[in-house]
């Protein structure tokens, strides 16, 4: 075993001592927030960890990576990446009680960089995030009329046809990119300010404020409703979706396992990358969440618990997004299906009902025997259910365009579609609560706040800053910088952090004290399988990880897609390259946070060197007197 | 009457898909039902001005296939001379419901080649719904948020003034000192910087009368 430590003078006088934390409970009784039953801090753990990524990303890896196969890797690296650097969280949060400033300046002062990053990375992400809520409520808020309003195009001003973007692409794809987001074709085209989109993140903003106005206080009594719910709704989609036509094409088409995907390293990549975003890893906010516990709670438990919903999350909710999928491509193909026989027997004048899927190509044959000068004049749409099948289903996409579609051709489509956005909602919103303390808490610790300030001022003012801030995504191009924020600001950071977090724990804290830690809390020593993940495994991974995450993204050229009704095969997106200056900000939003880290580190030592040949004359004057009474008065 | 299809330019093609539209309510397209179509063009055509004279038998039919599809012209009074398809294609536009209705279909399975149907514009409600909902949400949360304020201000002034009435107390409690003779009995003061009482004073060296 690895047993290298670096050596951390003066981390027995940062941190309390294990007697210490015997009696801590009842000093922090006033001055900290504490869980009023275990449950609100599984539920608010759960919700932090299951987010939209497990609705709209891990559907489409699993699909476009083999199906049934990469549940192989996803699994494997959830046991061995995911749950350990889980519980490494939750077990020093629980021990050093601080939020992830505090629990990484009491390590090691030089590491307080590490916090500063998480939290750099909580506010980016909580902007762009909180910005999807906002769309998810205005469909929600428009999914209150029969029919819906994507389910039709509006008509032109001559009403003779309709509106032509509409007519081109279809009604989803006009309400989402016209009617929504009012897309302009280029991120340099800013616009201006879209007002129903902007009273929709006024809305989403009041409503993450009123959750988290008093911190858990709030958000536990929250997450009762907003942890649960999206079960509940998956469970009624999945009753709904198995009863559907086509439904079992496409949960086939999910599971039906390739697997020579197995050998290819992006599958494997992508696998680690889904399971470490997916935890909600090195955010801080699971840092924050865990030093509420109480001492003796047994966070070893609790991280194979949350591990295990995560999984059977991702994989429940990819069952029911694909039973609807696989709904919509079947209604398709036969829509398809049935424009083709209709163009033969229109052409050949055949009664209906003579032409069925069966014998189509039969009748084709014979068409073109009886008549071939006419049935080469006709045109036949090619129906491929695969290709329906694979049609766009991750992120937005999936969730606005063929989602959408998808419940217009249910029956009472408006139930269906306010429970799939409540679902949406929730989910976004038990992730925020995860976001916002990864913010404020670090604000706290780090002492720019006063500490007479209330925590409803605090959590103001953070939600009226970030709010005013996120104005740059309800502007014609604001779809286009979400997604630049979405790619950059919320991936490299996070994977350096959780790199620096691994070897803070296991070699500046060290890992035998952590141990000794957790036998303390739990009550037994973490088992040799910890062991070596902790020491060995999970960072490596992490180190593998990062270095070809950053290799992919680096040497690929910096594209973006574009809705642009001018370009020749509208309505598919155009593939253009970024303008120059969006590179200084790609670099500035991964940047911050990851120059944070030895920034930081090197602003320290520049401060202790600067005080050392200060420190002597504090030696000096502080000599120790004896009083009468026996008091020491250093 | 195959001279009269032969300046096609008058007649109109129909389509019609009954099976599509009404499955296994389906009827069976016979003649009776091409007298019930001759009957709604000509009743078309006799709200348009001047074309009130127009019969039934003023309609053609021609081809009809089993698709079910046919051709057709409407004559003028003498029979000779077909009417302009501007004139038709108008009456028929006015009065499509009425035609759809009598066959129980609909303008996409009872088709006029080259008549464009009128689309419905959606009905727009005169204040969009989305406004409402957002409205009501929106004023719930922000009484939310006022309570919650307003809540927290309170418990605040509560734990203010609570404190420090318990401090006043502490204080009149270390007040109550025993006093035996006129001297203080807390021999070890400890509040510092005080002196002895236990020794006594130059002015108290001599008991009083």
């Amino acid at each position: 075993m690895v047993r290298l430590v670096l050596p951390n003078p003066g981390l027995e006088d940062r941190i309390l001592s294990l007697d210490q934390l015997e009696s801590i409970e009842e000093e922090e009784a006033s001055s900290r927030p504490k869980w009023d039953n275990k449950a609100q801090y599984m539920l608010t753990c759960v919700g932090f960890c299951v987010g939209l990524g497990n609705v709209w990303r891990f559907p489409y890896l699993c699909q476009s990576h083999g199906g049934g196969a990469f549940m192989i890797p996803f699994l494997i690296l959830l046991v061995v990446e995911g749950m350990p650097l889980l519980y490494l969280e939750f077990a020093i949060g629980q021990r050093l009680r601080k939020g992830s400033v505090g629990i990484w300046s009491s390590i090691h002062p030089i590491l307080k960089g590490v916090g500063i990053a998480s939290m750099f990375v909580s506010l980016m992400v909580g902007l762009y995030y909180n910005t999807i809520i906002a769309w998810v409520m205005w469909y929600f808020f428009n999914s209150f009329q029969d029919p819906l309003p994507w389910s039709q195009c509006p008509l032109n001003e001559n009403q003779t046809d309709y509106v032509e973007e509409c007519a081109r692409s279809s009604p989803v794809d006009y309400f989402w990119y016209r009617e929504t987001l009012n897309i302009s074709t280029s991120i340099n085209d800013s616009g201006s300010v879209q007002w129903w989109i902007l009273l929709c993140l006024t809305c989403a903003w009041s409503v993450l404020y009123v959750c988290t106005i008093r911190g858990i206080e709030t958000t536990g009594k929250a997450v009762y409703i907003t942890s649960t719910l999206p079960y509940i709704v998956l469970t009624v989609f999945l009753i709904r979706g198995l009863t559907l036509k086509g439904a079992t094409n496409g949960i086939a088409f999910l599971f039906t396992p390739n697997v020579e995907e197995l050998a290819k390293p992006t599958t494997w990549l992508d696998a680690g990358t889904q399971v470490f975003f997916s935890f909600s890893l090195a955010f801080g906010g699971l840092i924050s969440f865990s030093s509420y516990n109480s001492v003796h709670n047994n966070c070893e438990k609790d991280s194979v618990i949350v591990s295990i919903i995560n999984g059977f999350t991702s994989v429940f909710a990819a069952t029911v997004i694909y039973s609807v999928i696989g709904f919509r491509a079947t209604e398709r193909y036969d829509e398809c299906f049935s424009t083709n026989i209709l163009t033969l027997i229109n052409a050949f004048d055949l009664p209906e009902g003579n032409v069925t899927q069966e014998n189509f190509e039969e009748m084709q044959r014979w068409c073109n025997a009886t008549d071939p000068a006419a049935y080469a004049k006709l045109s036949f749409q090619t129906c491929d259910l695969n290709s329906f099948l694979s049609q766009g289903v991750e992120g937005t996409g999936l969730a606005f365009i063929v989602f959408t579609e998808a419940i217009t051709k249910m029956p009472v489509s408006p139930l269906w579609s306010v429970l799939f956005f409540i679902m949406l909602f929730c989910l976004g919103l038990s992730s925020m609560f995860g976001n916002v303390e990864g913010v404020v808490v670090p604000l706290q610790d780090l002492k720019v706040i006063p500490k007479k300030w209330p925590k409803e001022l605090v959590t103001g003012l953070l939600c009226l800053g970030s709010y005013l801030i996120t104005f740059v995504f309800t502007l014609n191009s604001g779809q286009y910088w979400l997604s630049l924020m979405d790619n950059y600001a919320g991936s490299i950071p996070l994977l350096i952090v959780a790199f620096c977090e691994m070897f803070s724990v296991v070699y500046v804290y060290g890992v035998d004290r952590f141990n000794r830690d957790i036998e303390f809390m739990v009550g037994h020593k973490p088992n040799i399988f910890w062991q070596v993940m902790w020491r060995l495994v999970s960072p490596l991974i992490m180190l593998v990880i990062f270095l070809a995450f950053f290799v992919v993204e680096v040497t690929k050229e910096l594209t973006y897609s574009v809705w642009d009704p001018a370009y020749e095969e509208f309505p598919n997106s155009r593939r253009t390259s970024y303008p120059g200056w969006v590179y200084v900000v790609v670099v500035i939003v991964a940047g911050v946070p990851c120059l944070s880290i030895p920034g930081f580190a090197i602003y320290k030592l520049i401060r202790n060197y600067c005080q050392r040949p200060g420190d002597h004359q504090g030696l000096v004057s502080a000599p120790s007197t004896a009083s009468v009474n026996g008091d020491l008065k250093c | 009457m195959a001279k009269m299809f032969k300046g096609a330019e008058n007649a109109f093609k129909v389509r019609l898909s009954i099976r599509t539209a009404l499955g296994d309510k389906a009827y069976a397209w016979d003649t009776n039902e091409e007298y019930l179509f001759k009957a709604m063009v000509a009743f078309s055509m006799r709200k348009v001005a001047n074309r009130e004279k127009t019969e039934i038998s003023h309609v053609l039919l021609c081809n009809v296939t089993q698709r079910v599809s046919f051709w057709f012209v409407v004559t003028d009074p003498s029979e000779k001379h077909t009417l302009p398809a501007v004139e038709v294609q108008e009456a028929i536009r006015m009065n499509r419901n009425r035609i759809n209705n009598a066959f129980f279909l609909n303008d996409q399975t009872l088709e006029f080649l080259k008549i464009p149907s009128t689309l419905i514009p959606p009905t727009d409600p005169p204040v969009p719904i989305w406004i409402i909902i957002f409205g009501v949400i929106f004023c719930i949360v922000i009484v939310a948020i006022i309570l919650l304020i307003l809540s927290g201000i309170r418990q605040r002034r509560r734990k203010d003034k609570g404190p420090s009435e318990v401090d006043d107390t502490e204080d009149k409690c270390e007040n109550t000192i025993t006093i035996e003779n006129g001297i203080p009995c807390d021999p070890l003061d400890t509040k510092g910087g005080h002196v002895n009482d236990a020794f006594m004073t130059e002015d108290e060296r001599l008991t009083p009368l």
